[in-house]
């Protein structure tokens, strides 16, 4: 057992951090949940790219660098570090992306992975239903045959990025008389902007339009952007909310740089005396390692050939409640200050407390680790 | 980089499961609180016997060398089975006699510590001032703050702990000298960090045990027509101890690879929490039945609260891993 890297990984290290202290925006671009934020996030994402650091675990074909988990992991951290902007596209490269990996045609990988690791075309999930959100198998936006393809209707809800976004992916019900729920639904990609898609952002607790409805009538989708067999669309889409609540979603890079910036407002802010805020900023920093050798172990299953199944959903609790803990620290040392909307803690609290929400609720991770692992019985939900 | 224990490091933690799966360690445990160390000895030969104590005593003086990360790996196991007895404390005993640089007293104690035929318990400065099971030990150490290492007489009378297979006592003062200075006061800092450590891996294969005995109750324990396990406000604080477990570990698998004071301190943190987390919990899903010494959970349950405090309370541990962040940045 060891925590040290090889030199090769070391040296990328090396050249991720040198190139970010060089390019990292000197002043912070506006949230990229605003119209002009979207745009120098997208630019950011040019740039990233343009030196191959947008997806550095893609083959190099699509604009990646090839390396393993490991080097990904130490990527991030360094990109964390460095007080990098958060990633625009990030819908489309962990959700999507992995998705095209393990299910799409050649074709499909040579037409959609080039502009999503440039940001030139930014995607949206498109999983949730105003009737279906945890009980995702419930969902009632079909896909109808039609000439060459297929056409979408219904309603989907909390489409991340869909506000500022060109284009989305999701799962639609193609065959309404299949005798299970989750059979008979298919996995596609449509265009934000095609005839039939009327798009409403939603604000979230800020007023952010972080999330959108789409409302589709009849959009065309043509075959070729239909991923995996049709009425597959169930199992593609577990193996994608797999990635979600695992890895690619958060870093541990990003927990360890929030760590130590809340480390340095303690630093600054801090009273010697509140012992009760201290311990939870030593919490803090305790977490985040915690986080970051659990994903350490992880990858290191992962180089050794083995699967993380169920483990994904510890990773989801445990991130998500550590986010809203650290921010809720990081308020408490700024005091009256904290109230501030434009305050730099701010945006990034409103942010954490949709943790436990989005990606599958942390109640059914729960039942998840509790059925899977401990092997409890199925109740009712 | 692979963050996972080796072949041998598994195989050594599940030739000690084997071991303790096959010895009434419950009965071992009920003899020793009761004053009847004959069990509790018999098992520490066994364990001996498999190695445990020469990872931590040198080469020089029939040791394996200094073995954090196995060492650690074993302690889970002895936690897993509620094994009584000063063996963190016998374990930092090697560990200052090994370090201290001063042949003699290594020379006169470690064979000895290392083949299980004696056991040590002791006070550092810095930590509490009860020796542990001063009675069942053959000898008892004290490290002066002035950094003096003695071979105390004696001690006082014993209390019971809140677990009643832990029994402390004051060390008396004076006593013959082994040691003294600056040597003396860093290998008392390198043994404190080892009982700390070991302290860690115990509560975390305590905690590992009282959850797993918990999942079995929920399974089998049937309330309004159904087993208690299938109920999600019963499930949910069980994925909750899980959760707590889970990333302890790797904690600990960091803090013996490294040995760094800030990462034992987050890891004697986290796995002493996690464990008085996961016996709160086996209390509440048990109900009475759980709140009675009759049943063998008591024997972890107890154990739970004072290996959280013992070598390093969480208030401790938390102003430690902050000193060490704070000097880093």
């Amino acid at each position: 057992m060891d925590l040290n890297h090889a030199a090769d990984v070391e040296a990328f290290r090396a050249e991720a951090r040198d190139w970010l202290a060089a390019h990292v925006p000197a002043t912070p671009l506006p949230s990229l949940e605003t119209r002009e934020g979207f745009a120098a996030h997208r630019e950011w994402e040019a740039l990233l790219h343009s030196a191959r650091w947008s997806v550095v675990s893609w083959p190099e074909e699509y604009g990646g660098r090839g390396v393993d988990i490991e080097h990904w992991l130490v990527f991030e951290e360094e990109y964390w570090a460095s007080g990098a902007p958060g990633r625009v596209s990030q819908n489309g490269i962990n959700l999507l992306a992995p998705t095209l990996f393990d299910h799409a045609t050649d074709e499909q990988r040579a037409r959609v992975l080039p502009s999503m690791a440039s940001g030139e075309v930014i995607w949206a999930q498109a999983w949730s239903e105003p009737g279906s959100g945890s009980d995702l198998a419930s969902l009632t936006s079909r896909a109808v045959r039609t000439e060459g393809g297929w056409l979408l209707s219904g309603q989907k809800t909390w489409s991340s990025r869909a506000a500022f976004a060109d284009r989305a992916f999701g799962i639609f019900r193609t065959d309404p008389d299949a005798p299970k729920p989750h059979q008979g639904l298919t996995y596609l990609m449509f265009d934000l902007h095609a005839p039939g898609v009327t798009v409403r952002p939603i604000g979230r607790l800020d007023g952010k339009p972080a999330f959108a409805e789409l409302f589709l009538d009849e959009v065309f989708v043509p075959d070729a952007d239909v991923i995996g067999e049709p009425g597959q669309g169930w199992r593609i889409a577990m193996s994608t909310t797999g990635n979600e609540r695992g890895l690619t979603l958060r870093a541990p890079g990003r927990f360890l740089a929030a760590a130590d910036r809340l480390v340095e407002l303690w630093q600054s802010h801090g009273d010697p005396a509140d012992t009760a805020l201290r311990d939870r900023v030593a919490d803090a920093v305790v977490g985040a390692r915690a986080y970051q050798l659990f994903t350490w172990a992880n990858a290191s299953r992962f180089a050794a050939g083995e699967t993380i199944g169920a483990e994904s959903s510890l990773n989801k609790v445990f991130w998500s409640q550590y986010d809203i803990a650290l921010h809720e620290s990081a308020l408490d040392l700024l005091g009256p200050d904290a109230e501030l909307a434009d305050g730099e803690w701010a945006e990034p609290w409103i942010f954490s407390l949709a943790g436990p929400i989005y990606a599958g609720t942390n109640e059914i991770q729960r039942d998840i680790i509790a059925e899977r692992l401990l092997g409890l019985p199925k109740g009712r939900r | 980089m692979r963050f996972l224990p080796s072949e041998e490091q598994s195989d050594f933690a599940r030739t000690l499961r084997g071991l303790l799966a096959a010895s009434d360690v419950p009965a071992a445990v009920r003899a020793w609180g009761a004053g009847d160390h004959a069990p509790g000895k018999a098992l520490w030969a066994r364990l001996a016997a498999t190695g445990l104590f020469a990872l931590a005593a040198d080469e020089a003086h029939e040791g394996m060398g200094l073995m954090p990360l196995e060492l650690a790996t074993g302690f889970v196991e002895l936690g897993r089975a509620g094994v009584p007895g000063p063996l963190v404390e016998t374990a930092a005993a090697a560990v200052l006699l090994t370090r201290l640089g001063d042949e003699a007293p290594a020379k006169r104690f470690l064979p000895g510590l290392v083949a299980g035929e004696t056991s040590a318990t002791l006070t550092l400065p810095g930590a509490g001032p009860y020796a542990l099971d001063a009675d069942a030990a053959t000898h008892l150490f004290t490290v002066s703050p002035a950094g003096e290492l003695r071979l105390a007489p004696g001690a006082g009378p014993l209390r019971t702990s809140i677990d009643p297979a832990r029994r402390l006592a004051l060390p008396d003062g004076g006593g013959e000298l082994l040691a003294a200075g600056p040597a003396v006061t860093a290998a008392a800092r390198d043994a404190a960090d080892w009982a700390r450590l070991l302290t860690a891996a115990q509560c975390l294969g305590t905690g590992e045990a009282l959850l797993a005995r918990t999942v079995e109750y929920a399974k089998q324990r049937t309330q309004f027509g159904t087993a208690i396990g299938g109920f999600q406000a019963v499930k949910h604080r069980l994925a909750d101890t899980l959760l707590g477990l889970e990333f302890a570990r790797p904690l600990l698998w960091a803090a013996a690879l490294t040995l760094a004071p800030g990462e034992i301190a987050a890891a004697k943190l986290t796995a002493g929490e996690a464990a008085y987390a996961a016996a709160m919990t086996a209390l509440q899903l048990h109900g009475a039945v759980g709140y009675t010494e009759e049943l063998d959970l008591s024997l972890w349950l107890r154990k739970a609260r004072p290996l959280r405090d013992a070598w390093g309370s969480p208030s401790q541990c938390r102003a430690a891993v902050l000193q060490e962040r704070l000097r880093a940045l």
